[in-house]
């Protein structure tokens, strides 16, 4: 299968990128690691006229100390967050299910920030930054701006990111080691997440996302309530289903998803306690 | 577009779309047709090489992306008379049945050996987690992997 015909732009900077966009409007696609974007171009689901690739920006690679936070440049592969050793030590959650995300090869080229941007309710990231309340730099034609993570996901594959917008930094909060626990269903090893269920400890409250149970990642509100208010796992676990809209395919009713939900939630919950 | 790239080590020089994929452009505008398309939708890894050393699926890659790396595909690796230690292991164990995905279980092999030179069971079988054998077949995939890291 090949793509559709496109002009291929490739951009040195991120100014160059943004300046790109800004001529093409919404007919263009930014292209970073091509691990979601160009699957879709070959099904022609996606058919952008301008492909603008960023993959060669130098500086948008990278892992480091930010104050009270830790900051990962956009095109960040998968490979460099699941071998980081400051990610190790100040989130490990984000370093561990790195790690979960599709296959090595995949890991080899795909990115934080390609992740993010797709907006995949299926994808393991965007559930984890949604859990550590991340915060995403943006920059446009008229500056930079910031997007909470729970502002960011709109709807399937939406975000608010604006068509002339580029993903340049993703900001966490620091986690520590241990603490968190991710439950990923699926068939086969390297797939998506039929769903996929995380806990993790963020200084004094335990966050729970979900993958694949609606349009966009979830919290999961109802169990992060019954925890906050002193509650049990079981609980707990119990409304993990709470305020979900799963989707139904050839994987999985909306009724197994929730029922999967409940369950991995419960496991999650529990292996994050026993991990801290 | 041109792009340009080593291939095993020799510099290529092409003419292409942009929209062309690079294991197109590695079977077509360089004749190399040892890497294997499958899926074709970068799940099944028969069509893994390595750019600038690392395993990825060539059918989910831009030539235009791999513009001014360095590709090996499985004809660089080694030769009937030479071949690489993963080669001769997959050869040795009869890692293969069928072949068709050997190419790519070989190179993506190749890459995880250099992640994990010496790997358990467990991380040779996620390791390759990303290559399928549709006579599946991995024991002695895996014994062969194995084997390789011994014999390095």
């Amino acid at each position: 299968m090949i793509p559709a015909p496109f002009e291929y732009v490739r951009a040195s900077t991120a100014d160059e990128v943004i300046g790109a966009l800004v001529e093409h409007g919404d007919e263009a696609k930014v292209l970073a690691g091509g691990m979601s974007l160009l699957p879709l171009m070959k099904l022609r689901l996606a058919t952008p006229s301008v492909l603008v690739d960023a993959g060669r920006v130098p500086d948008l690679s990278y892992v480091r100390q930010a104050g009270d936070v830790i900051a990962i440049g956009a095109l960040t592969r998968h490979r460099d967050l699941e071998t980081s050793d400051l990610l190790a030590q100040h989130c490990g959650v984000l370093r561990g299910v790195s790690a979960e995300v599709g296959d090595n090869q995949v890991r080899h080229r795909g990115t934080i920030g390609g992740s993010v941007a797709h907006g995949d309710p299926a994808s393991d990231v965007p559930a984890v930054l949604l859990a550590l309340d991340a915060t995403f730099a943006v920059t446009g034609p008229n500056g930079s701006r910031e997007i909470a993570a729970r502002d960011f996901f709109e709807g399937f594959l939406e975000t608010a990111l604006e068509p002339d917008e580029l993903l340049t930094e993703i900001r966490v909060p620091k986690t520590g080691s241990n603490g968190w626990s991710y439950q990923k269903f699926n068939r086969r090893a390297q797939d998506w997440a039929i769903v996929g269920a995380l806990a993790a400890r963020v200084g004094g409250s335990t966050r729970v996302a979900l993958v694949n149970m609606g349009a966009t990642p979830l919290r999961a509100a109802g169990v992060e309530a019954v925890l906050a208010e002193g509650g049990g796992v079981a609980d707990a676990a119990s409304r993990a289903a709470e305020g979900t809209e799963a989707p139904a395919d050839l994987n999985a009713s909306s009724e197994y998803r929730e029922h999967l939900a409940r369950v991995l939630v419960r496991r999650a919950l529990e292996q994050a306690a026993a991990a801290a | 577009m041109e792009v340009g790239l080593a291939v095993n080590g020799s510099v290529q020089r092409h003419d292409v779309e942009p929209r062309t994929l690079l294991v197109q452009y590695l079977r077509e505008a360089c004749g190399l047709t040892g890497t294997k398309v499958g899926c074709d939708t970068s799940s099944c890894g028969a069509c893994t090489v390595l750019v600038d050393g690392e395993s990825v699926k060539s059918c989910t890659m831009l030539a235009a992306q791999a513009d001014g790396t360095s590709v090996t595909t499985i004809e660089g690796l080694g030769t009937a008379d030479s071949p690489h230690p993963v080669q001769a292991a997959f050869r040795e164990h009869h890692g293969l049945q069928c072949g068709f995905c050997t190419a790519g279980m070989v190179m993506a092999s190749v890459s995880l050996l250099e992640e994990i030179p010496q790997p358990t069971e467990a991380d040779v079988r996620v390791g390759l987690e990303g290559n399928l054998c549709r006579c599946t077949g991995y024991q002695n995939i895996v014994a062969a992997v194995l084997a390789a890291a011994e014999s390095k």
